[in-house]
């Protein structure tokens, strides 16, 4: 029935949900250690599997394979399918996604140790790494919106996951709601699909888009759109909720309510990429509408920037690197709108590995700090915690883009791109990201002098019982700090300026920026060279660390003395640019109040006071002037209209019915 | 057809004469009544296997018809057949039902008997309604099954009930009085009450619009649509948890098969030409509703809300077919709005029956169905908060639930229509994951809140039973719809083509 690659396609989706499964179901029968094993297991017969997919894709030169699991429904002359479509992009997102879950289930194993909820978190773990196969596997919409909302609800139960705490269960509220904007908009964008390819599957959309490119559909009036810059901006609002871009952002800080693991695991290296994938994966949609990568780029400037400046005045560790994934989630946007969709991907694996890497380090230092999170009770662990802290600065190199490091290499390709591209917001977007080098230098290094160095500003009981964190918890560190470094200096060149993603992402002759780039491209170690000959980013990354270096190490009270004098803008970042607020006020409110209103005053007042037992008191009060009629009883009621009924019978027989029955 | 056996008679006297006979048997001894009703409940849900069993997909008429001549005075015949609308139809009536026997097993407590018969009588004549094909037939059916309805609520339900029921009573009395003054006006013009014959008759327009209106009186009241919905979050937060499940899960799909038995294929030209008026009605339904839903402190009310805003997109769906047909002629399109709308209808059979039973699980406990005496439940509760937890994600539309497919469909296809149709039904996304996750967020989640929360026990094997298996519905029908769109494939392409044949002449 299935041929090998199918088969093995098979096995990796379905092993880590049987293993959700079994632990979720079964996880009373099979105790804590049985739950790891199983969900582990496999997730890590995923991983293997897909490696060996990847082998045989990028490293035989396997073409693309598309083909149907079952028939899902057939409805009108549709038929909707579940099925995969393998293909370079599919399998650099599964290798990614299936070995940064690995590490974060076994990293897991020393985080959760002492939590009730052991066996529940690993089944959730597990489901969502189904969940998000199923997502980048997709060979069709209908698919693809499946895992789409099947992660967005994993990462509801796993924010909720400490359902006591009010903060949390409020977050994982907010998070499901915000990405369902989202998704809504990404819905109507699949609407539009249906109707103008007449198919929901990648391959036909795909296709016919060439000859789409310049119908047009009316909104309203006379208000034309191009058929495709409608379709690609509804996709990408989806993709906004589900990778956190401006305004749908609010959600993305807030999660990190969730236990670290899966802050990690969806928060920083899986779910919020999905959107990035996605709009990677309909590049032949996109690279048809300039209004819409217009669009794109502007959004993820905003974000790049402006959430990177949030980070700067966070004081809980987790936050900041929330933040800081905001901000990185808009480079990657960016280079989308740049049309540089490979330099995009790229970002995303190697941002994945060094956040992932950043947050469970930062784990590790909560478990350390006995869930302490905050970093004004920190400072000077690296005495405590060298593993920690060496893995914490390695992964902080990568965040900033030191030359060398894996970030540098994608961090600087996106620049690069986005100075190259002609859009008009690519001039806004680039000065975005160069402005934003040096915040993220700032904010990074901000961090990590707060947290490992400087005074020692823990209370007394905590410092006592301050430790390295074990095994389970540092050889995941580890296993992520080495491609978090290395991964770039290998992947640079094929990935951006080689035929790596051939055939499955597809740049438009004049938008192509890549190729540009890859004129002058001479290995990766002529990159690193050109960052020393050309330093503009390279000075802006020092003058990050530099600014970080005197506020929080030289002269540690004068960031509070700057908060001082710059009232101001201080608070609105503290208040995070108000948009928490006026989400509240006006949508949750809103919602609320325009509810209470439709209800007491359209259903209570109108419907049911007026109309309906209006009615009824007309009745009473008719009744009441002949008075013998009144009685109450239904029957009598209902009486009444068969009386009624028998009138107008007889008015239809009078009228109509004799020459209808006789003709 | 082929059996000998009438299939579709004992579907329907079946559950009837063994409600009589509970009522007989079972009145001394509650456990008689309960293992008697359980009997002919599954031997019920047997022979409506059997039908699927049988049932010749590929056929998209009338199969197992059974004729014989009633009042022949008149030409009014015991007149009786399916099609893969009312196979589907009669599948849910009677697993639902097997269910909520179960269910009330020992929740209900006094006149066992009594109520197990209600709900067996209540089931056959429901099944009654699917399967005729006569019209004065299917009147005596519909008016009949509100007796036991009535009788429920009225007897078992709580403390305003007689306002519910009279509420209750005469909205759906009033509306199929219409209904029935259309029934005999088309049978002065046809001569005859076979309503697969009035599928030809042709009709003037204006004839049709007065016609589609008193039939659109007596369904939109069932279904319920907007504005003529307030009956139902009374009669829910008053009716016992039974009585709740087969009002949501079977009884409001009545008004949704009636516009497909009656007006979209008797009154073609008029649905045609009203299909705008009702596509407005269904998005207020939708929308409005959401926000209603959203304030409500009751959770049966809310539920309740939360149906009249799914059970929209039914009427969208249908009547979307029509506006798509006129905008884009995509035959494939439209029809995939119908076959949505049958979906939302079944798969609204499962979600909102275990929502209900959910509340009643509670109820059950704390006698409370205010969301702000819970809070917590999860800490006591831990499967019932899982198999909650399913079901509020599912009533929120979720992909891999049935809940998602219905409402997946008529958005993706109402977009042809216009994208504002599209735009405005696809707002349930937020509203309808914000209602239900908000109330279950209050009730289950956090820490437990009062000492009655902190005594709850979790749920017991019956309820987990019952509960589970609505679970494995929800899921294995949002996971492979297939089979469900098998069943009502064929009889809905023809019903379109029968839809777009006008003949108003």
């Amino acid at each position: 029935m299935f041929n090998d690659l199918q088969t093995l396609c098979l096995v990796i989706v379905l092993a880590p949900l049987a293993g959700a499964l079994l632990a979720g179901l079964g996880g009373g029968i099979l105790g804590r250690a049985g739950a790891h094993t199983v969900t582990i297991l496999g997730v890590l017969v995923a991983t293997i599997c897909s490696f060996v997919v990847f082998k045989q894709v990028i490293v035989d030169g396997m073409p693309p394979a598309d083909f149907t699991v079952y028939e899902w429904l057939s409805s009108g002359n549709f038929s909707l399918q579940v099925g995969f479509l393998i293909d370079p992009l599919t399998v650099t997102m599964m290798s990614v996604v299936t070995f940064v879950s690995l590490m974060i289930h076994v990293y897991t194993i020393g985080y959760m140790h002492d939590d009730p909820g052991y066996t529940r978190f690993f089944s959730y773990i597990s489901l969502f790494t189904f969940a998000m196969l199923m997502l980048v596997m997709a060979n069709n919409f209908m698919q693809l919106f499946f895992g789409w909302e099947a992660v967005g609800v994993v990462s509801y139960l796993l924010i909720g996951f400490w359902y006591q705490r009010e903060s949390a269960i409020f977050a994982n509220l907010k998070a499901f709601l915000v990405n369902r904007v989202g998704d809504f908009g990404f819905l109507i964008g699949i609407a539009a699909v249906l109707m103008y390819f007449n198919s929901l599957d990648y391959a036909d959309v795909f296709a016919g888009a060439p000859d789409l490119a310049g119908q047009q559909i009316t909104l309203y009036g006379t208000e034309v759109w191009s058929v495709m810059t409608f379709i690609c901006i509804c996709l990408f609002i989806g993709a906004m909720g589900k990778s956190a871009q401006v305004p749908l952002h609010v959600w993305l800080p807030d999660s990190m309510e969730g236990p670290t693991p899966i802050s990690a695991l969806i928060h920083a290296a899986t779910m919020v990429t999905a959107g990035i994938f996605m709009v990677a994966r309909m590049s032949p949609l996109f690279e048809f509408s300039e209004t819409a990568l217009n669009f794109v780029m502007f959004i993820g400037a905003v974000t790049a920037l402006f959430m990177g400046l949030l980070g700067l005045v966070q004081n809980d560790i987790k936050r900041v690197i929330a933040y800081s994934t905001l901000s990185q989630l808009g480079y990657m946007t960016v280079a989308l709108g740049a049309s540089a969709y490979a330099a995009a991907i790229f970002h995303l694996a190697t941002h994945a590995f060094f956040k992932a890497l950043l947050f469970l380090a930062a784990g590790s230092v909560i478990i350390g700090m006995h869930h302490e999170q905050d970093m004004r009770k920190m400072g000077g662990l690296y005495r405590y915690m060298p593993v920690t802290w060496i893995c914490c600065f390695l992964g902080t190199l990568a965040l900033i883009g030191f030359p060398g490091t894996s970030g540098f290499f994608s961090k600087d390709m996106i620049i690069e791109a986005v100075h190259l591209s002609t859009l008009p917001a690519a001039g806004f977007a680039y000065w975005s990201l160069v402005i934003g080098v040096i915040v993220t230098a700032l904010y990074s290094f901000r961090l990590f002098f707060m947290t490992f160095h400087g005074s020692e500003r823990m209370d007394r009981d905590t410092w006592e019982h301050i430790h390295e964190s074990p095994a389970v918890v540092w050889v995941p560190l580890c296993a992520l700090a080495i491609p978090s470094i290395f991964i770039g200096l290998f992947l640079v060149g094929p990935m951006l300026f080689e035929n790596y993603f051939a055939g499955s992402i597809l740049v438009q002759e004049q938008h192509n920026v890549l190729a540009t780039l890859g004129e002058d491209y001479h290995g990766p170690w002529g990159l690193i060279v050109h960052s020393f000959t050309s330093p503009m980013i390279l000075l802006c990354m020092a003058t990050g660390i530099f600014l970080a270096w005197i506020g929080y190490l030289k002269q540690p009270d004068l960031p509070g003395k700057l908060a001082g004098w710059l009232k101001w803008p201080y608070r609105v970042l503290v208040n995070k640019y108000g948009f928490d607020a006026f989400n509240q006020i006006i949508f949750a409110g809103g919602a609320r109040k325009l509810g209470a209103l439709l209800w007491q005053i359209g259903d209570v007042k109108l419907i049911d006071g007026l109309v309906v037992n209006g009615t009824a008191l007309t009745v009473r009060w008719f009744s009441g002037v002949i008075r013998h009629l009144q009685t109450g009883y239904l029957y009598h009621y209902a009486f009444a209209m068969i009386i009624g009924l028998v009138f107008l019978l007889v008015f239809f027989v009078h009228r109509i019915g004799f020459a209808g029955l006789t003709p | 057809m082929n059996t000998g056996l009438p299939l579709l008679s004992l579907l329907v006297w079946t559950p009837v004469l063994g409600g009589v006979w509970v009522l007989f048997a079972g009145d001394r001894q509650a456990g008689t009544a309960r293992y008697l009703s359980l009997f002919v409940a599954t031997l019920t849900f047997i022979i409506s296997a059997l039908l699927y069993l049988r049932f010749d997909l590929q056929n998209p008429g009338m199969q197992f018809i059974e004729l014989r001549s009633w009042i022949s005075a008149f030409n009014i015949n015991y007149h009786l057949g399916i099609d893969g609308i009312s196979l589907l139809m009669i599948l849910l009536n009677t697993f639902i039902t097997l269910l909520v026997v179960i269910a009330s097993w020992d929740v209900i407590e006094v006149k066992v008997s009594q109520f197990m018969a209600a709900f067996l009588i209540l089931e056959g004549l429901m099944n009654g309604v699917f399967v005729s094909l006569d019209t004065i037939l299917f009147y005596v059916f519909w008016e009949a099954l509100l007796i036991p309805m009535f009788l429920i609520i009225g007897i078992w339900g709580g403390p305003r009930r007689v306002y519910a029921t009279i509420k209750f009573f005469l909205y759906t009395f009033l509306g199929s009085v219409f209904m029935l003054v259309a029934l005999l006006y088309l049978y002065f013009q046809s001569g005859t009450f076979s309503i697969l014959e009035l599928y030809d008759l042709p009709l003037g327009l204006t004839e049709q619009v007065l016609i589609f209106i008193a039939f659109l009186l007596a369904f939109a009241v069932k279904v319920p649509m907007w504005p003529v919905h307030t009956w139902l979050p009374d009669a829910h937060v008053e009716a016992p948890t039974a009585g709740s499940v087969v009002l949501a899960a079977v009884m409001l799909k009545l008004g949704g098969y009636g516009l497909l038995r009656f007006s979209l294929p008797i009154t073609p030209d008029a649905s045609a030409a009203l299909a705008e008026f009702m596509i407005v009605l269904s998005l207020i339904a939708v929308v409005y509703i959401g926000f209603v839903a959203l304030v409500q402190m009751d959770m049966k009310k809310l539920i309740a809300y939360s149906s009249i805003s799914h059970m929209g997109f039914v009427t969208l769906g249908l009547f979307a077919a029509f506006v798509i047909n006129e905008k884009t002629a995509n035959a494939g399109a439209a029809i995939m709005g119908i076959e949505g709308g049958m979906m939302q209808m079944i798969s609204h059979g499962f979600i909102s029956g275990a929502l209900f039973l959910c509340v009643g699980v509670m109820y059950d406990r704390m006698h409370s169905r205010q969301i702000s005496d819970y809070g917590g439940v999860v800490n006591t509760m831990p499967v019932f908060a899982a198999l909650m937890m399913l079901f509020a994600l599912a009533n929120s539309g979720l992909p891999g639930t049935s809940g998602f497919v219905g409402e997946f469909l008529v958005i993706i296809s109402s977009f042809q229509a216009s994208p504002w149709i599209a735009i405005c039904a696809a707002i349930t996304l937020i509203l309808g994951a914000a209602y239900t996750l908000w109330m279950y967020k209050r009730v289950i989640f956090g820490p437990v809140t009062n000492d009655e929360v902190a005594e709850l026990k979790d749920i017991n094997g019956r309820e987990k039973l019952v509960l589970g298996i609505l679970a494995i519905a929800v899921l294995l029908f949002g996971i492979w719809p297939a089979p469900i769109f098998e069943i009502m494939h064929a009889t809905i392409e023809q019903l379109y083509t029968h839809m777009l044949t006008g003949k108003a002449g």
